[in-house]
């Protein structure tokens, strides 16, 4: 299948979040999704040393044809990202983000050691929402985990945050894209993981 | 995930730097592949094992890099194309059998594939393994793009065997854990006969070439080795990964090399100087092509290297600059030398768009300083966002292994201290280990350095010594430096971290785990077993089982005698769960015992303790457990001492 031209030269993306909650699984298969399309894509997963909790940053660079990326976003040139932490959302929103971005968040924190023990403050949730509206052009925020602990299990969260991603329209892939690559990498779970699929791009079309 | 063992050839694959240079492996027909997982190398052979029965390939991981390398040149010597991969620390491990490798050279093709770390990201430093190719003579190929990295290890296979030596491939972080696309080449036919063969040498045809030193003198070696390395110039010169973009004289020539060279296209075209600027890409970083580099010289009167840790291209090029005809003008050299180029960590666009705009000399006006309201709305909310510091992960037994030793220490009273290694448990130096590891430097490190302060008693040296490294540390290199403890009495305590993995590098088995790289069942190797055959006091602790571990350690550190060893075992949290899928309990906050500030405890748990599944309600004023980042391990259930976290077993 031939690329079509993108909104952008290169499209940019990031997805945000901590270490296990499947950050690296969803620039992953969103990825290959493109790759399929024709794409020249570039992935780098910016994750520290710790298997779990840290902060992780995908970043993505589309183009339709031409020299393989750099791995990095230039400052201030994302053209979506999607935080499946809200402050690591907008950690990254206020480094890559700019008048035209667009976010897509899950409103459910995952506490920083210093806050658990009282040194640091974490936003209030209403004002780390306001602070992603500010920040962006367009905004949906939604509760994946909540989502995802409604469908019986939390790692769930980010294929629906996926699915919303998807749903948003930012992308140059449909759902049916989706779908292929989740058969193909995840086929025991692929039944559970298409309901999650559907329940994201749902909750965008929402509203 | 991704598939690098399909026949497919044409076919476009979404790879990871290090997925592609284990298809290249496969391309070039490798029989034989080893490692020791280190970050960001581990993927090759993570890649390249599961497949490694299939494709013929036997597959393994090292107990470290220098048995990893020794097997390879093996294989090598025994006519069959062989690949060992490691992180740049590993270098330093197999120097001196690859400096007296390189002396004799090798048969079939051997390939040394290096992941340097810039910025030292997930490393103890960030050298340069680019400086050990000069210094031994060894050359090295360095790519650019996933697709280079598939291309580049082919090729290295067939420049070993043309040349004779081991050949190297280095990558960085930003190259290794990058996905690109790459386009499948074929898949040779797997015939592969293994037959050493000794070649006698020339000097003596009793005697196999396979030796160094001895009658066959290392300075006839030498001599040798020049001879074999003086055919690699033209090869580089040649090679179609060295390439050229850019107006015919252009008034800035960049020569750039690995990931540096991505930086360095797209800051040229983010500046928009693609009719004034020109850059040299260089796909052989050592040896030089050097007619080449001379010619691009000739062109222009600034020259701006833009490379990434030691000044490596450009003292080269500069190298090169001297020797060149005397009425050839010398451009102006900018770099890190001239400050142009940040000289220490990672290079990135912003810092190579910074570079080339000071040199040209001209404004650069960046996205965020145009978009001035946005930046101060960022920057205003950026300030309220707490940082994320690293952490041991929820269950994880090294939080409760160090809740312990922090206890033992302190019970004891003589300023005790901890010898740390690497691993997961270097975490012990900061606050999920609650700050216990004093010295931390490399692999088996802590064990030997512990040695030595363990002699010092006669200089008035009094305060207690724990030396803490991982199972997979263990097997790697701290058994010397228990053995040479043992043997020359040195008192200290040798805290084993047991988990059963080597896990930050993501769960590769080793000796202790009795499973091979294939998946095979392998002769388990017993930690106590070994220890004990040394005739020292070993004693096994579940650091679950807090007040054991705390008098057991109290007890070893009081003894005056040598060094001793606990090890304190419990799988990874990370791996009892993918096995398991599910928690042991249902951990819960009683409220009504849980009285918060009020309790005197001074908020040990949330405060102290610092569980990421353990979070503080503000407004409640009391503990929660968060569900979705709790995995039930009850370790906090036992750490409150009001008794108001509750484990039930499920």
């Amino acid at each position: 299948m031939s690329a079509e031209d993108l909104k952008k030269e290169p499209l940019n993306v990031i997805i945000a979040g901590v270490g296990g909650q499947g950050n690296v699984l969803m620039s992953f298969l969103i990825g290959n999704a493109l790759v399929r399309r024709g794409y020249v894509v570039t992935v780098f997963d910016n994750y520290g040393a710790s298997q779990r909790l840290g902060a992780v940053a995908s970043h993505i660079k589309i183009s339709k044809e031409g020299l393989q990326n750099s791995p990095l976003l230039h400052e201030g040139d994302a053209d979506v990202i999607v935080g499946i932490e809200p402050i690591e959302l907008l950690r990254n929103l206020s480094q890559f983000g700019n008048p035209e971005v667009i976010a897509v968040a899950n409103l459910r924190p995952v506490y920083p050691i210093g806050v658990i023990s009282g040194e640091v403050e974490y936003p209030e949730l209403d004002e780390a929402s306001a602070a992603i509206r500010r920040l962006s052009a367009q905004a949906w925020i939604i509760n994946a985990t909540d989502e995802a602990l409604a469908l019986g299990n939390p790692i769930y969260t980010n294929v629906i945050l996926m699915g919303a991603l998807i749903g948003s329209g930012v992308l140059p892939l449909d759902v049916m894209a989706m779908e292929e690559v989740l058969k193909e990498q995840l086929p025991k779970a692929f039944e559970i993981n298409k309901v999650a699929l559907h329940r994201g791009v749902d909750l965008v079309k929402a509203g | 995930m991704a598939h690098i063992e399909i026949d497919a050839p044409g076919t476009t694959q979404l790879l990871l730097g290090n997925e592609a240079i284990a298809r290249g492996a496969l391309e070039a027909g490798i029989g034989f592949a080893t490692a020791y997982p280190g970050t960001p190398s581990s993927e090759i052979m993570g890649t390249l094992a599961p497949i490694a029965k299939k494709m013929g390939i036997y597959a393994e991981w090292s107990i470290n890099e220098m048995v990893a390398f020794e097997a390879a040149s093996a294989a090598s010597l025994s006519n069959i194309r062989a690949l060992s991969s490691m992180k740049a620390n590993g270098v330093n491990v197999i120097a001196d059998f690859l400096v007296n490798l390189q002396m004799t050279g090798i048969r079939k093709g051997l390939v040394l594939v290096v992941c340097d770390d810039p910025g030292g990201m997930t490393s103890s430093n960030e050298q340069d393994t680019r400086p050990i190719a000069k210094w031994l003579n060894i050359p090295m190929l360095e790519p650019s793009t996933a697709q280079e990295c598939k291309d580049m290890t082919k090729r290295a296979f067939e420049l070993s065997e043309e040349l004779g030596m081991v050949c190297m491939v280095r990558s960085v972080t930003y190259l290794s854990h990058t996905r690109g696309n790459v386009r499948f080449g074929r898949l040779p036919e797997n015939k592969k006969v293994a037959h050493f063969d000794d070649f006698y040498n020339i000097d003596d045809p009793r005697q196999s070439r396979y030796t160094c030193g001895m009658q066959f003198h290392p300075y006839k070696q030498s001599e040798e080795l020049l001879k074999r390395f003086a055919k690699a110039p033209e090869k580089c010169e040649n090679s179609p990964f060295n390439s050229y973009r850019g107006p015919e004289i252009p008034e800035l020539l960049i020569i750039s090399s690995g990931i540096c060279w991505t930086y360095a296209i797209e800051a040229v075209s983010i500046l928009g100087l693609q009719d004034r600027v020109g850059i040299l890409k260089l796909g052989t970083t050592w040896p030089l092509p050097e007619g080449l580099v001379a010619r691009y010289l000739n062109k222009s009167d600034k020259v701006l290297c833009i490379e990434e840790i030691e000044p490596f291209v450009e003292r080269s090029v500069m190298e090169l600059a001297a020797s060149l005809p005397p009425d050839q003008p010398r451009p102006t050299f900018y770099g890190k030398r001239s400050g142009h180029v940040r000289a220490w960590g990672e290079q990135n666009l912003n810092l190579a768009i910074q570079s080339i705009a000071s040199v040209m000399d001209i404004p650069y006006t960046s996205r965020q300083s145009q978009d001035l309201e946005y930046r101060r709305a960022a920057q205003a909310v950026a300030q309220t966002l707490p940082a994320r510091p690293l952490t041991f992960c929820p269950g994880c037994p090294h939080r409760a292994s160090f809740w312990a030793i922090k206890i033992a220490l302190q019970l004891d009273g003589r300023n005790g201290f901890v010898t740390g290694d690497i691993g997961c448990t270097a975490m012990g130096m900061i606050s999920p280990g609650s700050f216990q590891v004093r010295t931390y430097y490399a692999m088996g490190g802590g064990v030997g350095v512990a040695g030595g302060f363990g002699h010092l008693g006669q200089f008035g040296f009094q305060q207690p010594v724990i030396a803490v490294c991982g199972d997979s540390t263990f097997f790697h290199a701290s058994i010397p430096g228990l053995i040479n403890g043992v043997w020359n009495q040195s008192n200290f305590t040798l805290a084993i971290l047991d988990n059963s993995a080597t896990a930050m590098t993501g769960f590769q088995p080793h000796p202790g785990t009795g499973i091979t790289a294939t998946g095979d069942p392998g002769k388990k190797v017993s930690i106590e077993a070994l220890c004990r055959s040394l005739g020292i006091h070993v004693e096994i602790c579940d650091p679950f089982d807090l007040n054991t571990t705390i008098a057991t350690l109290l007890t070893m550190m009081r003894d005056e005698g040598p060094a001793q060893v606990v090890i304190l075992r419990r799988e990874c949290e990370l791996v009892r769960e993918r096995k398991e899928k599910r928690n042991p309990f249902r951990v819960y906050v009683n409220p009504e015992r849980c009285i918060g500030e009020s309790c005197g405890c001074n908020r040990l748990c949330t405060r102290v303790f610092s569980c990421p599944g353990l979070v503080w309600d503000r407004d409640a004023g009391k503990a929660v457990i968060d569900e979705a980042v709790c995995v039930g391990c009850g370790l906090c259930a036992d750490v409150c001492p009001r008794g108001a976290i509750v484990k039930e077993a499920l």
